[in-house]
């Protein structure tokens, strides 16, 4: 008799069509004319980007908008070498938590063009746009970070968000 | 509370990567009797049940309350689900206490699980949206910046996550039901394994496991007469907060913070490094156990790592932690939450075997998910509160 059958394998896919709302479909669009728009909240005057029409601190919507610049500094980051399906940077890579010049609360990007063992916390960094005429309304059209040269920027100046 | 709510029974599965021995209605009713066993009751006794598991995507199970309504004996019954990420194994629990002690049933039987080795965890964790960039690799992607955060905010030695890995495995080669059993587990093992997610480690990292918990809850009626003796339910707390939020410390989130001053109040803890026994509290990542110290108010802020160095969480330290090997030694994530909760309860019944703290009569059980966002927890005693 045959080995009785204990699992068969059946894979499952899921497509969203997504929804971005108000305050990041403007941040997708700014992205594509080469502008990272946030927003800044009424009470703790915080920036939020990606804004998301409210500080979830305050609890209050975020309606007024600030470009910040696309230059910024890592809080934090990770070396990562762990392979996973949905992630299409070659490995290893750094993994950063960047928080943009006039940004209230950082996100996560890669840093490229320098050696991993060199990525650090407080590195200052600007983005790399892909062409422009590749932009469109995806944080895609920022292809990564790389060091701006820049003195690093001091702990106290970014502890907060590390 | 109206009603004291009695922890009567106990049961988990052979924690392992991978149980092709059971289907997830075989895993998940292979606690459950275990539970009941434990309890010296049968199915029919059993007046509702709470289950629990992480979602979906991490094991390709969609509405398993559905499908796991029948192997849970839950035709005819009450029958909850619920999800609050990798705390939900404790939250699932706090949901069937409140059952009781709201005075709505007098037994419950509480489930969680997780069969992971049916799907994959790291795609369910690696989402990608427009708004954001698809970098975080799994839990560990997420995780090892705060970390690193934490390392440079405390000034600990780099070495603290070696220390806790080695700690939790030597514990787990005193669980039979644990996952990984590494006989000859010690420091440089774990230093040399491979960086993951740097400055996370393999040795410093949960497995990926499958397996389930469960225990059934009584009022204090039902729980005093019970064949073992009851451990007592003293306090539970939950809080959350939004993963992402200007200003947030995620490092030592709020929530946590808040959780474990309701649930000392509650119990009427004022000094709890001294007043609790033991704590089981949920640590995938070693780092987590001296971040956890600090968020649950065991040391002060900047040094949880001191009472790793000192050997404060060791089995014959002042607070012994993760005396079941921890999340780092087995981790079925739905699962997971429920297992520090059974421990803590194990330890005060005085069933923990091997990695029984002698006298235990007061601990914790923790339990965290997302992305540091929920926070569930209890304080269980030998003694009525
Ligand atoms: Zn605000």
């Amino acid at each position: 008799m045959a080995d009785p059958v204990k699992s068969i394998v059946t894979p499952i896919r899921l497509e969203y069509d997504y929804t971005p709302g108000r305050a990041t479909s403007r941040f997708l669009r700014g992205i594509a004319r080469h502008c990272i728009l946030g927003q800044e909240c009424p009470k703790c005057h915080k920036v939020y980007v990606p804004p998301r029409g409210s500080c979830p601190a305050c609890a209050v919507p975020t309606e007024r908008e600030v470009e910040v610049r696309d230059t910024g500094t890592v809080v934090t980051f990770s070396i990562i070498r762990v392979p996973s399906e949905n992630i299409h940077f070659e490995l290893p890579y750094a993994a950063i938590s960047v928080l943009l010049d006039g940004a209230g609360i950082p996100f996560f990007h890669v840093v490229q063009d320098i050696p991993l063992d060199q990525v650090r916390m407080g590195l200052r960094v600007r983005a790399r746009w892909v062409a422009t005429e590749a932009l469109a309304p995806t944080i895609a059209s920022i292809e990564c970070f790389v060091p701006s040269g820049e003195p690093d920027a001091p702990w106290e100046s970014f502890r907060e968000h590390s | 509370m109206a009603e004291l709510c009695g922890i009567v029974g106990i049961g988990q599965t052979k924690l392992a990567a991978k149980r092709v021995d059971v289907s997830m209605p075989g895993l998940v009713r292979e606690a459950a009797d275990r539970a009941l066993t434990d309890a010296g009751l049968d199915w029919r006794d059993i007046d509702a049940v709470v289950v629990g598991k992480a979602p979906d995507t991490f094991e390709g199970c969609m509405l398993p309350e559905l499908y796991l309504a029948d192997a849970l004996g839950a035709p005819g019954k009450p029958l909850l689900r619920v999800h609050t990420a990798g705390s939900v194994g404790g939250s699932t629990a706090i949901v069937a206490a409140s059952l009781i002690q709201a005075g709505i049933h007098d037994r419950v039987l509480t489930v969680a699980y997780e069969k992971q080795s049916e799907s994959n965890a790291m795609w369910g964790l690696s989402i990608s949206a427009p708004f954001g960039v698809a970098v975080v690799a799994g839990a560990g992607g997420f995780f090892a910046p705060l970390v690193r955060g934490y390392m440079r905010r405390s000034g600990a030695p780099d070495d603290v996550g070696i220390r806790v890995a080695v700690k939790d495995r030597l514990n787990a080669l005193r669980n039979p039901y644990a996952h990984l059993h590494l006989a000859d587990i010690n420091y440089q093992m774990v230093e040399q394994s491979p960086m993951l997610w740097d400055p996370i480690r393999l040795l410093e990292a949960c497995p990926s496991s499958d397996g389930a918990c469960a225990m059934v809850l009584a009022r204090e009626k039902l729980a005093k007469d019970a064949p073992t003796r009851p451990a007592w339910v003293h306090a539970t707390a939950m809080r959350s907060e939004p993963t992402m939020f200007a200003g947030r410390d995620a490092i030592n989130p709020e929530a946590g913070k808040q959780a474990a001053r309701d649930l000392y109040a509650k119990a009427g803890i004022t000094d709890p490094r001294r007043e609790i026994d033991c704590a089981e509290i949920y640590v995938p990542f070693s780092w987590f156990e001296p971040m956890w110290m600090e968020n649950l108010g065991f040391a002060p802020e900047g040094s949880g790592w001191r009472m790793t160095v000192e050997g404060a969480t060791a089995l014959d330290g002042d607070l012994p932690v993760n005396m079941s090997g921890g999340v780092l030694s087995s981790n079925p994530i739905g699962a997971s939450g429920m297992l520090r909760f059974a421990e803590a309860a194990m330890q005060v019944r005085g069933q923990a075997g091997e990695h029984q703290i002698a006298g235990a009569r007061r601990a914790l059980g923790h339990a965290y998910g997302g992305g540091s966002q929920y926070f569930s927890m209890w304080i269980v005693g030998s003694e009525k509160p």
